[in-house]
């Protein structure tokens, strides 16, 4: 064997918009790139000069899959900014929200295009065809997971009814009791899932991550917490901007995150699992336990797991809230313009999502910053491939692409607001 | 299907930021007053399963998307994806992600196709992020629109 090339075209609409590149020489990986396309620069340039208010409503259209962790992430940033603090049922509405969009997302990301790849189906169009059943499976629990975004945000997929202080308009008691039935079944399905994606054959990999994700003293973390790591990281998201940079990198256009002092860091699924084990509802620790995962999880591979264990946290979660509700006096508290810097930063399904803005007096934004989590993962992405081919530099290319491409999706690249859509290609010189 | 429950479905898929991309959702917007009471119009940003979903119990349905099969920009192509096969290059997505192509696809192996599947693609020159679109892109617009009305018009005329 001699020199090769491993490529992933993040095959998009716009030539040479992102794409993975592994070199091989001899025996040994030589260079991995990774360039990935991102929207939220358009964006942060799309945002100066509009009235703060506008924030939830633009931000939510970078991403068709996760626009509710770009609202809430707009929302948070703008309250700190405001000195406004949602409280009580508004609060608890947008837990339930966000439950709804992890539902929706993880359902995805598992079933149609993660599973797959472990089961040697190329695609989830194979699977359908021998297993109906499972994928259907799959399909529902995303819905009743839209079926919540529909409810409290007006619309599946750019949500409407969001606001900086709460919500447009509030369900009622009777409109959230409607979804009980859907979210039972729900709960079920997302435990057959964790039983189900624990039944596949993992690839042993283990890295020495640095895993960031936010930390609430009671809660697992959605919208609130200080950013925390397993290294000693332990900052509120004020902070964000004096530990963490973004590097330009010549064979990318978009930027790199990295934490100043130790450089590369995971988020997602993974990371808010093993730094929150104990924070997860009792029936999704007892199903991550049952499924033979411990409280810390270090194969990148074992995240299609404890995505589906996420999805018991948030059907049991959504159920909670549910049961404690009683519509609010009125849907939103509110906001007055003042000159100001303000800091959000909540859990998407693929990990922290981080907004900073600054207004003026009258409440347009000056400048906004915009941070995804799939940039902050991707100088994790090429660490972890440049080990896992060096270490497996004599598999067949096939399976080697296969497991490639099935390592990048460890990370659920996110297909709209990140990166396009992957298509792996190895070439052997 | 009883009389009462059949309806028809015209999705409109893309991103309003994404300039060429939007023009599916520019003309479902100039479609949807002008179309018979049975038909659904709606916007998608073209996530495969939500399709798979929103078409459920539709008799029919008129998918309208940008595309890039490298024809001329504002190119209007026309598939019907009950007898055709959809190129899946055609969209920003591969096979091993969630298209279009593959929602049509998925919805066959499930067998939650509507009995009458058809694409308008048209043909897109700059997908970059912003909002305008390209003058080839916008100026087959108008066209579609004709072409969907005719289409659904004929659909519903009972002599």
């Amino acid at each position: 064997m001699s020199n090769r090339t491993i490529k992933v075209d993040f095959l998009a609409r716009v030539e040479g918009e992102g794409g993975l590149y592994v070199q091989i020489k001899g025996q040994r990986v030589s260079s991995v790139k990774l360039k990935i396309f991102e929207p939220p620069r358009f964006f942060e340039a799309f945002l100066r000069g509009r009235k703060f208010s506008e924030a939830p409503d633009i931000t939510a259209r970078i991403c068709g899959i996760c626009p509710v962790a770009y609202q809430m992430s707009a929302c948070h940033a703008v309250e700190n900014a405001l000195g406004v603090t949602v409280l009580g049922p508004l609060r608890d509405l947008r837990r339930l929200l966000y439950c709804g969009e992890w539902i929706e997302s993880h359902a995805l990301h598992i079933y149609m295009l993660h599973a797959p790849d472990f089961l040697g189906y190329e695609s989830v169009v194979q699977m359908a065809q021998h297993s109906p059943d499972t994928v259907k499976r799959g399909l529902r629990l995303k819905k009743i997971g839209n079926q919540i975004m529909t409810l409290l945000g007006g619309r599946e997929i750019h949500p409407v009814n969001v606001r900086v202080g709460g919500f447009y308009k509030a369900p009622t008691k009777q409109e959230l009791r409607e979804m009980i039935d859907d979210l039972e079944w729900a709960l079920d399905a997302a435990l057959e899932t964790v039983r189900w994606t624990a039944s596949f054959s993992f690839p042993s990999f283990e890295r020495d991550y640095e895993f960031v994700s936010l930390r609430h003293p009671s809660e697992y973390p959605l919208n609130e917490g200080r950013l925390v790591s397993n290294k000693g990281l332990n900052i509120p998201v004020a902070e964000y901007d004096q530990h963490f940079v973004e590097e330009h990198i010549p064979h990318s256009n978009a930027l790199h995150s990295t934490l100043k002092a130790r450089g590369a860091y995971f988020v997602g699924p993974l990371a808010r699992y093993n730094l929150n084990f104990e924070r997860l509802s009792p029936v999704a620790q007892e199903a991550a336990r049952a499924a033979g995962l411990s409280p810390v999880c270090t194969n990148p591979f074992q995240s299609i797991i404890v995505r589906a264990v996420e999805i018991v946290h948030a059907c049991q979660e959504a159920l909670d809230v549910i049961d404690r509700y009683e519509a609010p006096q009125k849907p939103f508290v509110e906001a007055g313009p003042r000159a100001s810097t303000g800091f959000g930063c909540t859990e998407a399904p693929r990990g922290i999502l981080y907004h900073r803005y600054r207004l003026d007096a009258d409440g347009s934004i000056l400048d906004a910053k915009i941070v995804p989590p799939t940039s902050q993962n991707q100088k994790s992405i090429e660490a972890d491939l440049w080990q896992f081919v060096d270490a497996h530099i004599e598999t067949p290319q096939e399976d080697l692409e296969w497991q490639c491409e099935q390592m990048i999706r460890n990370y659920d690249p996110c297909i709209s607001c990140a990166t396009h859509f992957l298509r792996l290609k190895l070439d052997r010189e | 299907m009883n009389a009462e429950s059949a309806w028809r479905l015209i999705v409109g898929i893309g991103n309003l930021y994404r300039r060429d991309d939007a023009v599916g959702i520019a003309i479902v917007r100039r479609l949807r007053p002008r179309v018979p009471a049975d038909v659904r119009v709606v916007e998608e940003t073209g996530e495969g399963t939500r399709l798979v979903e929103v078409w459920r119990g539709a008799s029919s349905v008129i998918l309208i998307d940008a595309v890039q099969s490298g024809a001329p920009p504002g190119t209007i192509h026309r598939l019907d994806a009950r007898t055709q096969q959809i190129p899946a290059e055609w969209f920003r997505c591969s096979s091993h992600a969630f298209s279009l192509a593959q929602a049509i696809e998925l919805g066959r192996a499930l067998d939650q196709l509507p009995q009458r599947v058809v694409l308008y693609g048209i043909e897109g020159l700059n997908f970059e992020a912003g909002e305008a679109l390209s003058r080839p892109v916008e100026m087959a617009i108008d066209a579609v629109v004709s072409q969907v009305l005719g289409e659904i018009g004929g659909q519903i005329s009972t002599r």
